[in-house]
């Protein structure tokens, strides 16, 4: 029996990613580790994206409390809109949309990048001089989304507190210092652990498929486009298939 | 004289179309040869079979004593470091400076650090292609001539034995175009190196060359000197010089 054709390239291209992750492992402990480059990378992924993620941020924190506060309003407990926002906030909302967020700046701009280095021939003309296109192309860029989208997601979530708090305040009269209080005296340790490694591998994947779509890409000017595309489409994917799986081995293990 | 380059049977495909039959080529240590074809013809897969960037279907390649297609991939590196490759479109790193160029094969090739001798070599090296004014330009800011001369700098810098050129002269009005041909001449004198050279540029053949080959449909199907294949009687390797 012939395998129908979208099987055969799927499976190619899953034994391309993961020969390309091999490679990228391999890649990281080899001598000559580019840290200007690396350095170079967390000041575009992490620096850059700063504007758009506090914004992002502080929004997120505001339109959350803005939209909660009348239904608790209705039963007397409009005291738990700050415990609720930085739950809501810390486990789940700020990991996923600053994931996503980030899937569009970054994974975008890397898949573009790469992409348009391999059609004007700059990857092979690395690869052709003996350098090593893979650890100052991909290992850097892996590893400067892996640490900067945390860090990015933590900024992201101190500035939707600061959201929060101003959204309470519209219609109330609640001290900053209060409002601090009772949205850290609902954290407990298990609420901000997972996330935080959650957001581990958001960055990872956000590096990870932005470098293989860019890398990957074909030599016309199309590519370009279609590689930043795909970029962003499958990272968000994998932003929202490796949170469902975090979320149930977190249900599982740490609130059980 | 020495073989650096030896090509026997050589053939590839992609999917049904079969890009190349049957090349054989032999390039002497110090030669410049220049491989003229309409394009689609295989002359850039063969030159890209000879740094091992296409695996060919069928044949033997031997540059520098070496099988390529044989040989370890920290081998392959190895000989990489010793044939310099220029592409058609330059393919200078548009992210840094022309320094920047220059440095990146002689730190992650050649490993040298010392910023000194880092320096000497650049300007050297620029200064030889007329680009001593450049160095802390972008690529966005040079022209189509002067990017060729970056270019051929990026590829001279490591001193390597071979130098394979992919249409060096496409896109550049004639005057350039000339200019560029007679350094790649001169830089061929003054390094010493052994060239391939790609082209459809007649003026180019004729100042470059020593031996010129004419592929069609995947083979070469003529061989000599300038002078040789310009007066043919063939009316098919007429129409090249016309």
């Amino acid at each position: 029996m012939k395998t129908p054709t979208y099987l055969t390239s799927l499976l190619e291209e899953s034994g391309e990613q993961v020969d390309f992750f091999a490679r990228f492992v391999r890649n990281i402990f080899k001598n000559g580790f580019e840290w200007n480059e690396f350095i170079r990378q967390c000041y575009v992924i992490g620096y850059k994206s700063i504007g758009i993620v506090v914004l992002t941020g502080f929004i997120l924190g505001f339109v959350l409390t803005l939209q909660s506060l009348p239904t608790l309003k209705e039963f007397g407990a409009q005291n738990y809109v700050p415990s609720m926002v930085s739950i809501s906030i810390i486990r789940e909302i700020g990991p996923v949309i600053i994931g996503l967020i980030c899937a569009g700046k970054i994974a975008s701009s890397i898949g573009a990048e790469l992409g348009s280095m391999n059609v004007s021939e700059q990857i092979d003309a690395m690869e052709v001089s003996g350098a090593n296109p893979v650890q100052y192309l991909i290992v850097t860029r892996i590893l400067a989304c892996t640490l900067m989208v945390p860090i990015l997601t933590l900024m992201a979530d101190a500035v939707a507190l600061l959201g929060g708090y101003f959204g309470t305040n519209l219609s109330g009269n609640m001290t900053m210092h209060l409002y601090y209080s009772k949205s850290f005296a609902a954290l407990v340790f298990s609420d901000f652990f997972p996330a935080f490694i959650k957001t581990i591998l958001f960055g990872f994947a956000i590096g990870f498929v932005g470098c293989y779509k860019g890398y990957h890409s074909n030599k016309g000017t199309e590519s370009v486009g279609i590689a930043a595309n795909t970029a962003v489409v499958s990272a968000s994917i994998w932003i929202i298939l490796l949170d469902a799986v975090a979320v149930q081995i977190t249900n599982t293990f740490v609130y059980n | 004289m020495e073989n650096i380059i030896e090509i026997k049977g050589l053939k590839k495909s992609f999917g049904n179309y079969e890009v190349l039959k049957n090349i054989n080529l032999t390039v002497a240590k110090g030669e410049n040869v220049v491989i003229l074809g309409k394009s689609g013809q295989g002359k850039s897969v063969t030159i890209k079979c000879i740094v091992g960037m296409i695996t060919p279907d069928e044949g033997e390649l031997t540059v520098l004593g070496k099988n390529i297609h044989e040989i370890s991939k920290d081998d392959l590196k190895e000989l990489r470091t010793r044939i310099g490759f220029l592409f058609q479109s330059g393919a200078l790193y548009d992210s840094m400076t022309v320094r920047e160029n220059l440095e990146f094969p002689l730190t992650r090739v050649l490993k040298i650090k010392d910023k000194k001798e880092l320096d000497t070599l650049c300007e050297e090296v620029l200064e030889s292609v007329g680009l001593a004014d450049a160095i802390d330009k972008v690529p966005s800011e040079l022209s189509g001539g002067m990017r060729k001369r970056m270019a051929l700098a990026r590829t001279l810098i490591v001193k390597p034995e071979i130098i394979l050129y992919d249409e060096p002269t496409t896109g550049l009005d004639t005057i350039t175009s000339k200019e560029i041909s007679h350094l790649i001449l001169d830089m061929q004198k003054k390094y010493q190196t052994t060239s391939i050279i790609i082209t459809h540029d007649i003026p180019c053949a004729q100042i470059t060359a020593d031996r010129i080959l004419i592929i069609d449909n995947g083979e070469f199907i003529a061989e000599g000197t300038y002078d040789e294949l310009s007066n043919s009687d063939d009316p098919f390797i007429k129409s090249f010089f016309k």
